[in-house]
């Protein structure tokens, strides 16, 4: 199983450490799957022109074909402005209609006021649905309360973090299998 | 085109240069254009009245100099019309696609028609010098161009992305006099439309799903020939999706699906979902995979809804083998055309 984390801003600390912290927590409890992070401050990506993604060259091409290549992604995101990152919504754009299909999508945000608490609600999953993703429901939301030099130090958030990797993991496990079951009927 | 005799019954290859999925084989580019030229002759062996090939610039394919493998498929068959599907305007220069065009239509003794698209892909964009963000302007103007040139024998003509051409007489010219000039259109109405506007042929090219959905854009196509003066009754049409038929519907699909899925994986970067695929089944989906009787019914429903006046048929993508070709000509033409013929002529 492939799991791509993605730390969708390019400037702050906060999203990194909080995908870094669960994509250690996946490696750590699910050793046979293969997990990479794509931290959007290491890439140079152009805005999307629309063109087939395959047609992108460098690191947009990287980027853009191990999120093709995931059997699961996680998303984290920090709340700018009541929504995300441009450079969040640039991948969306940068990516085929139905990038998404027989994918499990799970999120992480990271936010600065409790106030922001819906936007993942709004305005995440309608475009991953939009996109043919199995979302993953609850997500895990963090407060910048809750971290201190540049660490996490609330416990709910590590517990919260631990069952979103475990439904992912499970997810995925159970929509692959589903899915082929599906296929092996269909005989051809 | 002459309606009496019923739907003309084509078929195209984008020139894909695929494995076989099933044995993970290659073969060479060299074996590949010489089974295109094969398989088109086949086609005029089997008495189909379209054979036409595509021009794309990246990896998986093998006809980027589409005029050319047109030209020898023009000295080995005799009655077929020869087309492109489609070739990239907007990328060429409409002079030099007149000249190789006209000169196909000469040596093939009046056969030759031009597809003219945008391509879904854009690598060739860098790889000829030009600049994307012009796809569309590119498109319009370089079109515009080759139907002036199709239509005067001199042409007086200015434009942003090509030299001027002052009392430029553009030779040699075809048999006819002009060429059939068709606007490639993808599924969806906005580029139909501009073809309905500038009363061009359009070439509608569909990939899957229920056949009503492309009634809208057969339907916008139409109504925007009538608004901008056009007899949309003059106005062929022209359909081109997936085909292919065998004994069973199941064994049809078998046969099919790996090439289709692994083929558009390396394509399109996307394979194509077995769900949407069993679809392709149902009497109502446009993808005309089955046995021969189900294609049949396919094709005469599709020919009642959309009243077009060909049908193209791609069976080749995805590294299909060459006797599963052959062996989809002989079910056409022992089965399916004569049945098609016979139902579409006008009696």
């Amino acid at each position: 199983m492939k799991i791509v984390g993605i730390s969708g801003s390019i400037i702050g600390s906060k999203t990194k450490i909080a995908m870094t912290h669960t994509m250690n927590k996946i490696k750590d409890n699910y050793s046979d799957a293969e997990v990479s992070l794509l931290d959007l401050a290491d890439y140079e990506l152009p805005f999307s022109d629309g063109r087939n993604y395959l047609d992108y060259t460098g690191d947009a091409a990287h980027v853009l074909q191990t999120i093709m290549d995931a059997d699961a992604l996680i998303i984290g995101t920090p709340i700018f402005q009541a929504s995300i990152p441009a450079t969040l919504k640039n991948i969306f754009d940068l990516l085929p209609v139905n990038a998404f299909r027989d994918k499990v999508v799970s999120i992480v945000v990271t936010a600065g006021s409790a106030k922001h608490y819906l936007i993942a609600e709004q305005q995440i999953k309608p475009i991953l649905a939009y996109m043919k993703a199995q979302v993953v429901q609850t997500y895990v939301f963090i407060e910048a309360e809750d971290f201190l030099n540049k660490e996490i130090i609330n416990d709910d958030v590590f517990f919260r973090i631990e069952r979103l990797v475990e439904d992912t993991v499970m997810l995925t496990d159970t929509f692959t299998r589903i899915r082929e079951e599906k296929e092996a009927s269909y005989d051809f | 085109m002459n309606p009496e005799k019923g739907l003309e019954f084509g078929i195209y290859t984008l020139g894909d240069h695929l494995a076989d999925p099933t044995t993970g084989k290659r073969i060479p580019a060299q074996q590949r254009l010489k089974e295109i030229i094969e398989y088109a002759k086949l086609a005029d062996q089997a008495g189909l009245d379209y054979f036409s090939v595509g021009e794309s610039h990246q990896s998986y394919f093998a006809t980027q100099a589409h005029s050319v493998v047109l030209a020898a498929i023009a000295q080995a068959t005799e009655n077929i019309k020869i087309g492109s599907s489609s070739t990239i305007i907007s990328t060429s220069d409409p002079v030099r696609v007149y000249e190789d065009f006209s000169t196909i239509d000469l040596l093939s003794g009046g056969r030759a028609e031009i597809v003219a698209g945008r391509a879904s892909r854009i690598g060739l964009f860098d790889l000829l010098g030009y600049d994307v963000q012009d796809y569309e302007a590119l498109f319009e103007e370089k079109f515009d161009l080759l139907r002036q040139i199709n239509e005067n024998d001199v042409v007086n003509w200015s434009g942003e992305f090509r030299a001027p051409l002052r009392n430029a007489e553009v030779i040699p010219r075809p048999q006819e006099g002009s060429l059939p000039i068709w606007r490639a259109v993808g599924g969806s109405p906005a580029s139909a439309i501009k073809a309905g506007y500038a009363g061009v042929p359009m070439f509608m090219a569909h990939l899957g799903g229920p056949a009503f959905v492309f009634k809208r854009t057969v339907d916008a196509y139409r109504e925007a020939a009538e608004r901008g003066g056009h007899n949309p009754a003059e106005l062929p049409v022209a359909t081109a999706g997936f085909f292919y038929a065998a004994e069973t519907t199941q064994q049809a699909l078998r046969e099919m699906y790996p090439h289709i899925n692994e083929g558009m994986k390396r394509t399109n970067g996307q394979g194509f979902p077995k769900q949407h695929f069993a679809q392709g089944a149902d009497p109502h989906n446009i993808i005309n995979v089955g046995s021969p009787q189900e294609i049949i019914e396919k094709i005469l429903y599709q020919h009642e809804m959309f009243g077009h006046q060909r049908y193209i048929a791609q069976i080749d993508f995805g590294g299909v083998p060459f006797e599963r070709l052959e062996k989809n000509i002989e079910l056409i033409a022992t089965e399916i055309l004569p049945a098609v013929k016979k139902h579409t002529a006008k009696k």
